[in-house]
Formats: structure tokens, C-alpha cells, sequence
């Protein structure tokens, strides 16, 4: 009796995770990252798989190596001199840290959006014009245009600055200014949208409207997002990651990895006993 | 009682008193670290005014010059003599002595002097080249009366002016004090005048003998065309270097020990770029001597350590989050700094540039060296080419050569370069701050 349930739960798990496959196939997938600055290491043998049309919440303590993951995804890591990657990440089973990847086609199809709001001090047709015309996505004005309109609808920031497209992006408020972030890395139509704690310079309301982006672009991309906020991650996201010093403590769905982890650091942190 | 004694209350904090006290003190400190600052703003305003008032008052006479009103009857047998002759000018000049002398006889000055020679000294040596110069452009004027006005002589303007003393006279060959009576009655009358001289501005210099014909125009199309070098070597070379310094280059060993260096070389007294450039461009190189191409390259040597260092810092003063963002989208490095970095430091290398141009437009010890100072730059260069490889001087060079002649009317001229120089170096800086406010944006 106990034996068939327990086979039966298996087998229910099993078909959920095959389900979970055919829907959701594999986008990315870390095998054993590490990752040194100079002479500290800082990830230790990280392996995790990112799936499509899902979110990805990474949490954990400060320092725990997140954000570092999160910049090999898109080989952000290249700019700072001191630091080096090991292992394999695949993007669509290619390997992006091999030589004959072209780090900013990388970047191309995996965008990012960064901590605190970055727009170019420029107007905001032009921060989101910029992308598609440095890689050509765009044959004439009127397609930039075009681009430039579907690309601030998706990021469900049109209604509120269709009026003063040629006003500079740092006029906007904190939360709008990072929706017209996301918006410029939507409009070079990446496979990717990698988001590093997006909402940790807005307030409530506007974080707020950010999740529902985040919820909403995930019908057509995938999403990584690092954050400190138990809540979003779980409000947000398909699948958590917790990270505790450089390790790869725990993976799984969010609402096991929140209501029963399997590691007792994840309840530990989650429950906010420490970090 | 213990708290009375020790200043301490029972729970280890000071009392009311000592309280009191203590903040008494530190708001008498701030006071008078206040005053300080007060006080040695005004002594630093104090020797500014000074300074500024000196200089143009001693320097706003070189503007003004004395000039003689002649008429002289142009008769062509005598000009036709006075060409055929050896020393043409003197022909001319005796033309100008006749008509001068009857001059003075028709108005009824009384003099001592009969001569013509010596009549003529109270006019400048070069007023002979000047009716020379006229008749040869206006032939059609011979036969017919022109009224001139010549250029006194240095010791007339310096009487003009308050320089000259009868008693001074005594000691000068050049002139007697019975001039000056002359010239008191041709004053009171209009024949001799003084006003606003733009010969001082765009004219060339002149030899030791006539102070009043000199100006600084020949040597600021020197200074013009050293600035040009420096502005199209320096600008890019400066800002390519700072680039990928600042954006490109590994940290490591090899780009601390550049930066050290180019830091070290702003410092480097600036004869020693003279004699660098004197030894590498003229004597190695091959290249003209006392031209302007060859002062201009080394002020280039001397003034991109300003440019790379400023430029480096407005790229630093960049936020690397505008970086980010553009990599973060697919920019590639290049991309990144060309279209997002540079135009927001622009302002700053402008600025830097600006002001290195000014240091370099200054600028007099490397001139000594590779020979721009020391000689008469009299001719204007013919064209562009010219300008740059025809032998000049440079406006501080121009300054440094007229306050070492002997004749004090020089000294005048060289305070009245200075305050030229001056009006120049302002313009560049309020250039420089006009941009960085207008460009300047904030994050």
C-alpha cells in the first residue's frame, strides 16, 4: 500500500518533470562553473539548467556568487580583467565560452538588465532605437519605429511616454526608467533576458508593475533574475536556485523549494534565519 | 562632588558645564579656521588686483602712439631720382625733411633749429619706407599734395607719453630738448597727435632703432600656427592614448608604469622639451629652425600629458553603468565607448585641451632653444605652408625679446604684449567654462 503510493507519487513526478521538458525544453545549462577573481574563487562546480519560457530566480546571502552566475550567462564577465570561468555554459547546447563565439552576438541574444536603472542619457526613442540599429534589425525608419513602439508596448511602458518619445529616458521616474531598460533589451529581440535584482532601486508600486512585466515576458523569452526579495522570487518565478558561498545549494520548482526545500540552509534562508 | 572634579556625570557622559565648554570651543576653532580661509582668499585677490593693475598700466601706452602730420608735395622728377638712387629711403627721407621744415616756417613755430636734418628727428626712421611704400601704390599721386601722418620717434611719444624728461634729454643724441619745444607747439596746435595704434596689434616687429614701428601681429600668426600643430597632434594622439588606456589596456605591470610616466612627464620643466625638440627635430629631423612647425611639435610633446591626463579623467567621471548598459544590449567595446563614453566626456577633453592650448600659448622656455626668439620677425609668411616653415617668433617669445632691448619704449611694448597674451589666455578659459557648463550633464 505504502510502496504504491510512494511509486505512484514517483511516477506522477516523473510525468510532471517529461511534461515539464516537452514544454519547457532546455535553453541554458551551467556544468561546473567556477569561477576565480585573481586568486579567490568564487563559484565552486556550479550545474544548472535554465529552461524556456520560464523564470529563473537565483537567491541567496550577499556574496553568495549569484550575480557572478548570472554575468556568465552573457560573458559580462569578460570586462572585468582579473576574472576567469571554468567549465561549460550552453546556450542552445552550443558552448558560448568557446573561441569561435562572438561575444557580442552572445550578448545580442542574451540581454540583460542591470541592478539600478541605466538608460543612456539620451532621448527614449533613441535608447531603444540603439540596439536594433547597431545590429541591424532594422531596414528603414519606419521599421526602427515600429520596433521602438512594440518594444515599450511589451514592456508596458507606451502609454506613458508615447507623448515625449524625444524627451530624454533620465527624466522618467526610477520605475519607469527600468522598464525602458528592459524595453531597450527587448528591442534586439533576445532569446535571453538575464535581470540582476531589477527592482532593488524602486519602490513597492513600482516593482510591482515590474513583476507583472517579468510574469508577462515570459511567454516569449526566458528569464533569469537574481534578487534578494523572498517574495518576488516566489511571486515571480517557475524555478529557484539558492546559492550559499559559491555553491549551488538547492534547485527546484519554487513552490517546493518555498514550502518544502530539501537542504536545510534553503529553509534556513528562505525562513530568514540567516543571510 | 566627583562630577565637579572630573567634568564627568555619574553615567560616564560629560556634564552641562563641560559640555558647554567643549562646544565652545570647536565652534571657536571652525570660526577661525573661517577667518583663515577668509583671509587668504584676500591676499591671493589682493596680489591679483595688483598684478592686473600694473600690467595695464603700464602696458596701455604701447596702444597709443605719436604721429606727425605732413603734407608733402609728391613731385615726380624727385621720386624718379629718389629710385634710381643707392639708399632710396634717404632720398625719400630728405622729401619728408624739406616739407617738414617748410611746414614749420609757414605755421611760425619758433625754434632754434635751421636744418632739416634735425628737424626730421623728432619723426620716426621709418616714416621714409612709409611714403616710399605709398608712392609705389599710388603712382597717380605724383604731382599732387598728400597729407601723411608718420610715426614720431620713440623719444617724442615717450615726451607724450611722460616717459621722457627734458632733463633726460641732456644725455641723448637722438634728440635735444629744443625738440620738445617744437613738438609742445605743434602739439597745441594738431600737427602732432597721439591715438589708438592698431599697428601695435597686427603689425611686425621692429629693429633696436625704432621702438615705435614695432607690433606683435607677425609673432601671434606664429603663436596661430604652433597652436595649430599642437591642436591636430596633441587632440588625437592624446585622446586615442587616453582611450585605450582608460578602455582597452589590461591592468598590469606595463600600463602602471605608463601611467607613472605620463604623469611624471606633465611635470617635466619645459626647456627640457626645448632641447629634446632642438636635439630630435632640428639637429636629428632636420627640420627648419625658429619655424613654427618645429615650436609647435614641441609644445605638442609638452602638452599631451595635460590632454591624456584630463581626458582620462572625464572618461573615469563616466559612469560604468552607461558601459554596461551598452555591452549589456550587444555593443561591442568600441561601440560602447565611441557612441556612449566619448560624447558624454567630451565635454572634459575640451576642456583639457582648451586649457593645455593656453599653457602651450604661454609658453616661452622651449621657444628659446629651437631659436624662435632672438631675431626680428618683420615679414608676414606668405600662405599657409610659409606659416608653418617660414622662421617666426611666438607672442611670450615676442614679449621675452622686447623686454631684454635697451630702449625703454621696448619695456612698454612688452607689457602691452602681455596684456594681448592675457586677453587671449581669458577668451581660452571662459571658452573652457562656457563648455564644461553647458555640456556638463549629471547623473
Amino acid at each position: 500500500m505504502n510502496m504504491r503510493t510512494e511509486t505512484q507519487i514517483e511516477e506522477a513526478l516523473k510525468d510532471k518533470s517529461m511534461a515539464q521538458n516537452e514544454t519547457h525544453p532546455l535553453k541554458m545549462r551551467g556544468e561546473k562553473v567556477c569561477v576565480y577573481y585573481g586568486e579567490k574563487q568564487a563559484l565552486y562546480d556550479v550545474d544548472l539548467d535554465v529552461r524556456e519560457n520560464q523564470v529563473m530566480a537565483l537567491i541567496g546571502p550577499s556574496g553568495c556568487g549569484k550575480s557572478t552566475f548570472l554575468r556568465c550567462l552573457n560573458r559580462m564577465n569578460d570586462t572585468i580583467d582579473i576574472c576567469r570561468v571554468a567549465g561549460k555554459i550552453t546556450l542552445d547546447n552550443e558552448d558560448i565560452y568557446d573561441k569561435a563565439v562572438d561575444v557580442v552576438e552572445l550578448r545580442a541574444r542574451v540581454g540583460m538588465v542591470f541592478q539600478k536603472p541605466n538608460p543612456f542619457p539620451k532621448s527614449i526613442r533613441e535608447n531603444i532605437a540603439y540596439g536594433p540599429k547597431i545590429h541591424g534589425l532594422a531596414r528603414s525608419k519606419a521599421d526602427l519605429d515600429e520596433i521602438v513602439v512594440t518594444s515599450l508596448q511589451k514592456a508596458g511602458l507606451f502609454e506613458e511616454v508615447k507623448d515625449r518619445l524625444d524627451e530624454p529616458g533620465t527624466g522618467l521616474s526610477g520605475g519607469q526608467q527600468q522598464r525602458l531598460c528592459i524595453a531597450r533589451a527587448i528591442a534586439v529581440s533576445p532569446e535571453v533576458i538575464l535581470m540582476d535584482e531589477p527592482c532593488s532601486a524602486l519602490d513597492p508600486i513600482a516593482t510591482a508593475k515590474v513583476e507583472e512585466l517579468i510574469d508577462e515576458l515570459k511567454e516569449n523569452y526566458t528569464i533569469v533574475i537574481v534578487t534578494h526579495s523572498m517574495q518576488q522570487a516566489a511571486r515571480v518565478s517557475q524555478r529557484t536556485a539558492m546559492f550559499h558561498l559559491g555553491v549551488l545549494v538547492e534547485e527546484g520548482p519554487t513552490d517546493k523549494m518555498f514550502t518544502n526545500p530539501d537542504d536545510k540552509r534553503t529553509q534556513d534562508y528562505i525562513t530568514g534565519r540567516f543571510g | 562632588m566627583t562630577d565637579v572634579t572630573t567634568g564627568l556625570l555619574p553615567s560616564g557622559r560629560p556634564n552641562a558645564d563641560e559640555t558647554a565648554k567643549r562646544t565652545k570651543a570647536r565652534n571657536a576653532a571652525e570660526a577661525r579656521f573661517k577667518l583663515y580661509g577668509i583671509v587668504a582668499i584676500a591676499i591671493g585677490l589682493f596680489f591679483l588686483v595688483a598684478l592686473l593693475f600694473s600690467i595695464i598700466t603700464n602696458g596701455v601706452g604701447a596702444f597709443q602712439q605719436t604721429f606727425v602730420k605732413v603734407s608733402i608735395p609728391l613731385n615726380a622728377e624727385q621720386i624718379a631720382a629718389a629710385e634710381k638712387s643707392v639708399v632710396k629711403t634717404s632720398k625719400y627721407r630728405a622729401m619728408i625733411e624739406a616739407a617738414l621744415a617748410d611746414k614749420i616756417m609757414a605755421a611760425g613755430y619758433k625754434t632754434e633749429f635751421t636744418d632739416p636734418r634735425k628737424l626730421g628727428d623728432i619723426l620716426s626712421s621709418s616714416a621714409a619706407a612709409q611714403l616710399r611704400e605709398h608712392v609705389l601704390a599710388n603712382p597717380g599721386d605724383a604731382g599732387k599734395t598728400i597729407d601723411f601722418q608718420f610715426l614720431a620717434s620713440s623719444r617724442v611719444d615717450g615726451y607724450l607719453k611722460g616717459r621722457v624728461t627734458r632733463a633726460a634729454l641732456a644725455e641723448d643724441k637722438n634728440l635735444d630738448a629744443g625738440h620738445l619745444d617744437l613738438v609742445d607747439q605743434m602739439k597745441a596746435d594738431g600737427t602732432v597727435v597721439k591715438h589708438f595704434n592698431w599697428d601695435f596689434i597686427t603689425g611686425s616687429d621692429a629693429s633696436d632703432s625704432r621702438p615705435e614701428q614695432a607690433g606683435i601681429g607677425v609673432s601671434m600668426l606664429g603663436s596661430l600656427f604652433m597652436m595649430l600643430v599642437v591642436l591636430f597632434l596633441a587632440l588625437p594622439i592624446g585622446v586615442a592614448a587616453s582611450i585605450y588606456l582608460e578602455e582597452f589596456a589590461p591592468q598590469n605591470r606595463w600600463t602602471d608604469l605608463i601611467e607613472v610616466n605620463i604623469a611624471n612627464l606633465a611635470a617635466v620643466p619645459s626647456i627640457v622639451f626645448g632641447i629634446l625638440g632642438l636635439a630630435a627635430f632640428i639637429q636629428f629631423a632636420n627640420l627648419p629652425q625658429s619655424a613654427p612647425l618645429v615650436g609647435g611639435l614641441v609644445l605638442t610633446l609638452m602638452t599631451l600629458p595635460t590632454i591624456i591626463i584630463s581626458t582620462r579623467a572625464s572618461l573615469k567621471a563616466v559612469p560604468p553603468s552607461i558601459r554596461e548598459g551598452a555591452l549589456g544590449i550587444g555593443a561591442s567595446k568600441m561601440q560602447a565607448v565611441f557612441h556612449h563614453v566619448l560624447p558624454l566626456a567630451m565635454p572634459g577633453i575640451l576642456t583639457g585641451t582648451i586649457i593645455g592650448l593656453a599653457q602651450a600659448l604661454g609658453e616661452t622656455a622651449p621657444l628659446l632653444l629651437i631659436g624662435m626668439v632672438g631675431f626680428i620677425a618683420s615679414n608676414y609668411p606668405d600662405g599657409i605652408a610659409d606659416g608653418f616653415l617660414h622662421p617666426n617668433s611666438a607672442m611670450p617669445a615676442q614679449i621675452f625679446e622686447w623686454a631684454k632691448r635697451a630702449d625703454p619704449a621696448f619695456y612698454e611694448r612688452a607689457w602691452g604684449g602681455i596684456i594681448i597674451l592675457l586677453i587671449f589666455l581669458a577668451i581660452m578659459n571662459i571658452t573652457a567654462i562656457i563648455l564644461r557648463r553647458r555640456f556638463e550633464r549629471r547623473w
